[in-house]
C-alpha cells in the first residue's frame, strides 16, 4: 500500500459520507459517567425517526470540558470543534429539540460556547481527532488521515530517517521525566538483537490524571500508529500496551482498534503489504501503581511479580525477556504520527527552547472548567488556570497547583507566571509528570495534601526496598501526627531527615520522588507545618523544674 | 543469576575504592570488589552465590565524581570509577535503614531464637545503633509452625528474599515468593498455604541457612521447646534387669 | 579537697528488675564508685522521694503505665542526663510484646484466667495500663542508650566510667539489642 492508495481509502469514505450535518455525542468515560451513553440512544432514534439523512448522530471521543458534561457538539460534516455549536449537561429529553435545531438556531439554554478561552487557548496535535471521529470506526480515523504517517513512514522513509525526524522534533518523553525521544529510539535502534520490542506504558496511575485514558478512549488508532512508526524506527516486531484494568472502556476501545487495524493490513506479518511485520498485544494490569514503572511493567509483562530490578541495564539494552525494547508513554506515542506527517520543524516550532510541542494536562481540583486540554508547552500557568481553567469556583482565592502527582509538587501563587516546560518547573521544585494538574484553593490544608500523597505512596510503594516500603511508612505517620496537631518540632526534623534517606536510597522513581510532595510544601508552606506542631519539645529546658 | 558470570574474554579495569588503586574483573560488581579486598559494606540482602536483589539498600556507595548513589551489589566495575564507601552521609543512611528495619516489624532480640547470630543485630552494633528513633509500627505477625522441622515468624522477617531467591535457583524448588504490597508484603509458602502443607518444600533447610535474622529457623531451638524425652530410660532398665 | 559526688537516681519501670541486678554485679567496684557517686534515689536504697535536681537519672523498663510515664516525666525534668539502662528501657522490648493484644486480654489471662483464688481485676491502687507499651525516649528525651537484656556489668561500669570523666559513652561498642 501506498500513500496513494490509503488517500484514494480516505476519500471512498468520504464520498459514502452524505449526510450534511453531525451531532456529536462524547462516549469517553467522563461523558458516559454523566450520562451520554442515554443521550447518544435518545438523539439516534430520533434521527432515524426523521429519516431523511441529512443528519448523523455519532459517539465521539474527549472534548474536554468534562465539568459540563454530558458533552453534545453539532457541526457540519467534519467541521473542528470550535465551529460547532456545543450544548452542556445535556438530557435525553434535550435530543428532540437539538435534532430540530441542527443547521438553524442553536439551542440556547444548552448552549456552551466555544468561544471561551477554554477552547480558544488550546493546540491539539495529541487531540486533533479527539471528540471528532468515533473512536471505534477505523474509516473515521482513515479519513482524519490516521495512519497515512505509518504508510509515508514505511515506504517514503528509511528507519535512520523516521528517527531523524523524531530527534529534530524535539520532542521529549510525556511519562513525566521528559527523557529526549529521539536519543532513546536511536539507542535501541542501534543495539545489536534480531528480536525487539515496542512497548506502550497506558499504567497511568496518578490520582487526578486521566489524560492517556481519554486519548485511548478517544483516539486509539493514533496511539497504535505512533508505535507501528517507533517499531519501524527501531526494528521492532512485537509491540505490547500495558493498560491497567482499570480502564474498561480504553481497553475494549484498544481491543477494537487493534483488531480492526489488523484487519485492514496497518498491523500484522506484512504492515501495508510490506515486508516490515509488526503486531500489537494488550497486556492488562492489575492495579499497581508502580507498574508504571518500567522495569515493573516489564516484569508484569512477563508474568512476574510487578516490581522494579535496578538500572543499568536499562530497557534498551535489556529489556523485555532481555531484548533491546522501547518503552514510550501514551501520549508520546501519539505525537509521533504528526511529527512524521507534518515535520520535524513544524514540532519544533510550537513550545519553548527545551520542550518542544504540546502537552495535554487534566485539570481537576478547585477550579471551574475541570477536564482535559491541550497547551503549548511555555504556556503560562496563570493561563492555564485562570483563563482556560476559568479560576477558582465560589470566590475562593487560589492557593497551589500540584503538579506530577505523588511524584511532583506544588507551586504557589507566586509562581503562576512561570512557563510550563520540564526545566522551568524542574527549577520549582516539581515536574511536569504526566499531566495531572490538581488545583487547590485557599481552604487546602497543604499538610493534608502531603499526607494524601505520601499515603498513597505508601500503599503503592511494592515492598521490594527498605526506604520506600518502610520509609514511607514512617513519613506517612509522621505526617499523620503532625496534621492531628500532635506532631513536635522532633518530629519535623525526623519527617526531613526520612525525605534525604528515602529519596537518596531507594532503588525505583516511585521511592525517589515520594518525598518530593512533603519537600515541595515544605518549601513554600513550612509555617503550616509549624502552626501545627506542638510546641514543646520533648526535652524540657533543663532549669525548668518539674511539677511532681 | 548472579550478575558475575566468569567469561574468557572479559577485561580487566582499575578503579579507585575509598583512596585504594583496585584492579577488578569488569564483570565483577563493586560490592564483589570490596569483599574481595576485605572493605566493609554492610549488604541484608546480598549473598555470596545468590541473584542480585539490590533491595536493602545497605551496600548503596557513593561514586565520587558523580556526587551519585548507587547499590554496590548491582553496579558492575568500570574503568577509572571512584568509589567512597563509608562516609558520614553513608553511615547516616544506614544507620536510618537499619533502624526503619527495626521499627517495621517486631524484633524482640532478647527472646529471639536467633540472638547473638542474627545479620541485623550485628549490623545495628556495628552502626553504632542504640536506639530506634521511629515509632515501632506494632503490626503484629503470625508464626508458621506447621513444617515439622522448621518455622516461620514474620516477626522477624526483614523481606530480604534470600530465601526465596536459593530455593529457586539452587534448590529449583520455589516453594518460597512474596504477596503483598509495602510493609503488607509477607514472604508465603506455595500459594499462600502453611508451610507444612507446601508440596514443593524438599525440607533441605537451605532457606533456614540464608535466612539472617530468626525468621527462618530450626524448630525445636527455642527455650520452651527444651523438653527433655527419658522414657526410654524405664523400657533399657527393664529389658537390662532381664 | 574531695571532688563534689555525682548525684545518681534509678528508677525501675516495667521491667524485670534484672538491669538493676547488673548493677549490683558491679560487685567490688561498687565500693569505688562510691567514692565519685551518691544515690540519692533507687529501688536499691531507702529515700522515697526524688530530690529537685539530680545528675544523673538510669531508667529501667518500659513505660507500661501512668505511673511509669509519670515517673519517666519526673526523671527527665529533674535529672541533668537520663540513661535508658536495658532493652525495656530502649526497645520496649519483653513488655512490649503484649502490644500484640488488648489490654482487657493481657488483663484476663494474668488475672483471670490463670487465677484460681477469687479471680478479679485489680483495679483500686494500682496504676492504669497504657497501650501501646513504649520506649523511654518515645516519651520524654533520653541522653545514652543502653542495651542489652540486661547489660553486663562491665558494660555499665564503661557507661558510669566515661560519664563521670565527663565523655558521653558509646554503649554500642560494648553492647547491643538483646545482649
Amino acid at each position: 500500500m501506498h500513500l496513494e492508495d490509503l488517500e484514494a481509502l480516505a476519500a471512498r469514505y468520504h464520498a459514502e459520507e452524505t449526510h450534511e450535518q453531525e451531532i456529536r455525542v462524547c462516549v469517553a468515560a467522563s461523558c458516559q459517567s454523566s450520562g451520554s451513553l442515554p443521550v447518544l440512544e435518545a438523539l439516534q432514534s430520533a434521527c432515524a425517526g426523521q429519516g431523511n439523512g441529512r443528519c448523523k448522530v455519532k459517539g465521539v471521543g474527549c472534548m474536554g470540558l468534562c465539568s459540563a458534561g454530558p458533552l453534545v457538539a453539532v457541526a457540519k460534516r467534519h467541521a473542528p470543534l470550535n465551529e460547532s455549536v456545543l450544548y452542556r449537561a445535556v438530557t435525553p429529553q434535550d435530543a428532540a429539540e437539538i435534532l430540530a435545531s441542527s443547521g438553524g438556531a442553536p439551542v440556547e439554554r444548552l448552549r456552551c460556547p466555544t468561544d471561551q478561552p477554554f477552547f480558544q487557548r488550546q493546540v491539539r496535535i495529541v487531540l486533533e481527532r479527539s471528540g471528532l471521529i468515533d473512536p471505534e470506526s477505523l474509516p473515521e480515523a482513515i479519513a482524519h488521515g490516521g495512519y497515512s504517517a505509518l504508510i509515508q513512514a514505511i515506504t517514503e522513509m528509511t528507519p535512520a530517517e523516521v528517527i531523524r525526524e523524531v530527534t529534530a522534533s524535539g520532542l521529549r518523553g510525556r511519562g513525566g521525566a521528559g527523557y529526549p525521544t529521539g536519543l532513546k529510539w536511536s539507542t535501541v535502534a542501534k543495539m545489536p538483537g534480531a528480536q525487539k520490542y515496542v512497548i506502550c506504558n497506558a499504567d497511568e496511575g496518578d490520582p487526578g490524571a486521566f489524560m492517556d485514558r481519554a486519548v485511548l478512549e478517544s483516539d486509539p488508532h493514533r496511539v497504535l500508529e505512533g508505535m507501528a512508526i517507533a517499531a519501524y524506527a527501531i526494528g521492532a516486531s512485537k509491540g505490547y500496551v500495558y493498560v491497567r484494568a482499570e480502564y474498561p472502556l480504553a481497553v475494549a476501545r484498544l481491543e477494537t482498534a487493534i483488531r480492526a487495524a489488523r484487519r485492514a493490513g496497518f498491523l500484522g506479518a506484512r504492515v501495508a503489504d510490506t515486508p516490515f511485520g509488526f503486531d500489537i498485544e494488550l497486556r492488562l494490569g492489575a492495579g499497581a501503581f508502580v507498574c508504571g514503572e518500567e522495569t515493573a511493567l516489564m516484569a508484569s509483562i512477563e508474568g512476574l511479580r510487578g516490581q522494579p530490578r535496578p538500572r543499568p541495564p536499562y530497557p534498551a539494552e535489556s529489556g523485555l525477556w532481555g531484548c533491546p525494547t522501547l518503552i514510550n508513554n501514551v501520549e508520546t506515542f501519539a505525537n509521533i504520527a504528526s511529527i512524521v506527517r507534518r515535520g520535524s520543524d513544524w514540532f519544533a516550532s510550537i513550545g519553548t527552547q527545551g520542550s518542544k510541542g504540546t502537552k495535554v494536562f487534566a485539570l481537576a481540583g478547585r477550579i471551574k472548567n475541570t477536564g482535559l486540554i491541550e497547551v503549548p508547552m511555555g504556556i503560562s500557568l496563570r493561563t492555564i488556570i485562570e483563563e482556560i481553567g476559568g479560576g477558582i469556583p465560589d470566590g475562593k482565592g487560589f492557593k497551589a497547583v500540584q503538579t506530577g502527582g505523588p511524584s511532583g509538587g506544588c507551586i504557589p501563587a507566586d509562581y503562576l507566571d512561570t512557563p510550563v516546560d520540564y526545566d522551568s518547573l524542574k527549577s520549582l521544585g516539581t515536574i511536569m509528570g504526566s499531566g495531572g494538574m490538581i488545583v487547590m484553593d485557599e481552604t487546602a490544608c497543604m499538610v493534608d495534601v502531603a499526607r494524601f500523597f505520601m499515603e498513597f505512596c505508601m500503599s503503592e510503594s511494592c515492598g521490594k526496598c527498605v526506604p520506600c516500603r518502610t520509609g514511607t511508612w514512617q513519613m506517612h505517620a509522621l505526617l499523620d501526627r503532625i496534621a492531628r496537631g500532635e506532631g513536635t518540632p522532633e518530629d519535623l526534623a525526623l519527617l526531613e531527615e526520612l525525605c534525604e534517606v528515602v529519596q537518596s536510597m531507594s532503588l525505583c522513581g516511585l521511592g525517589q520522588t515520594a518525598p518530593n510532595p512533603v519537600l515541595s510544601t515544605l518549601r513554600y508552606f513550612r509555617h503550616e507545618y509549624e502552626a501545627k506542631l506542638q510546641n514543646q519539645p520533648l526535652r524540657k529546658p533543663q532549669t525548668q523544674r518539674g511539677t511532681g | 543469576m548472579p550478575l558475575s558470570t566468569a567469561r574468557s574474554n572479559v577485561r580487566v579495569v582499575t578503579l579507585k575504592i575509598d583512596g585504594r588503586d583496585l584492579s577488578a574483573r569488569e564483570d565483577e560488581t563493586l560490592l564483589e570488589v570490596c569483599r574481595e579486598h576485605r572493605i566493609p559494606v554492610p549488604s541484608l540482602c546480598y549473598l555470596e552465590g545468590l541473584s542480585v536483589w539490590a533491595g536493602c539498600r545497605l551496600c548503596m556507595v557513593e561514586l565520587v565524581n558523580q556526587n551519585r548513589l548507587v547499590a554496590s551489589c548491582a553496579t558492575r566495575a568500570a574503568e577509572g570509577m571512584e568509589v567512597q564507601t563509608d562516609s558520614e552521609r553513608l553511615r547516616r543512611y544506614r544507620r536510618t535503614l537499619i533502624e526503619l528495619l527495626f521499627a517495621e516489624r517486631n524484633h524482640v532480640c532478647a527472646v529471639c531464637v536467633s540472638n547473638g547470630h542474627c545479620e541485623l543485630q550485628t549490623l545495628a552494633q556495628r552502626l553504632g545503633i542504640d536506639h530506634i528513633r521511629f515509632a515501632y509500627r506494632q503490626a503484629h505477625e503470625v508464626l508458621d509452625s506447621s513444617h515439622e522441622l522448621f518455622r516461620l515468624d514474620h516477626n522477624r522477617c526483614i523481606l530480604c528474599t534470600r530465601c526465596v531467591r536459593v530455593c529457586d535457583e539452587i534448590e529449583g524448588a520455589h516453594v518460597w515468593d512474596v504477596m503483598g504490597r509495602g510493609s503488607q508484603c509477607r514472604i508465603i509458602s506455595d500459594l499462600a498455604i502453611p508451610w507444612g502443607q507446601s508440596e514443593t518444600c524438599t525440607n533441605c533447610g537451605k532457606c533456614v541457612q540464608v535466612c539472617p535474622t530468626g525468621a527462618l529457623i530450626k524448630q525445636g531451638t527455642s527455650a520452651g521447646e527444651m523438653v527433655k524425652d527419658r522414657h526410654f530410660l524405664p523400657i533399657l532398665a527393664r529389658r537390662r534387669a532381664r | 579537697m574531695t571532688e563534689p559526688k555525682i548525684t545518681l537516681a534509678t528508677a525501675w519501670l516495667d521491667g524485670c528488675s534484672g538491669c538493676h541486678m547488673s548493677f549490683l554485679d558491679l560487685d567490688e567496684r561498687l565500693i569505688a564508685l562510691a567514692d565519685r557517686i551518691e544515690l540519692v534515689y533507687s529501688p536499691l536504697v531507702d529515700a522515697k522521694t526524688l530530690p529537685e535536681t539530680v545528675d544523673l537519672g538510669i531508667l529501667e523498663g518500659a513505660i507500661s503505665s501512668e505511673e511509669d510515664l509519670e515517673k519517666a516525666r519526673l526523671f527527665r525534668a529533674r535529672c541533668r542526663l537520663l540513661v535508658s539502662l536495658g532493652d525495656c528501657a530502649v526497645t520496649g522490648n519483653v513488655p512490649a510484646m503484649r502490644n500484640a493484644f488488648r489490654v482487657e486480654a493481657v488483663l484476663d489471662r494474668a488475672y483471670r484466667e490463670n487465677v484460681t483464688c477469687n479471680p478479679q481485676i485489680p483495679s483500686l491502687g494500682v496504676p492504669a495500663l497504657r497501650c501501646p507499651v513504649k520506649p523511654i525516649h518515645h516519651e520524654v528525651s533520653v541522653d545514652v542508650f543502653v542495651p542489652g537484656c540486661p547489660p553486663s556489668a562491665d558494660t555499665i561500669w564503661y557507661v558510669l566510667s566515661e560519664l563521670i570523666a565527663g565523655r558521653m559513652p558509646e554503649p554500642a561498642r560494648v553492647t547491643r539489642f538483646g545482649a
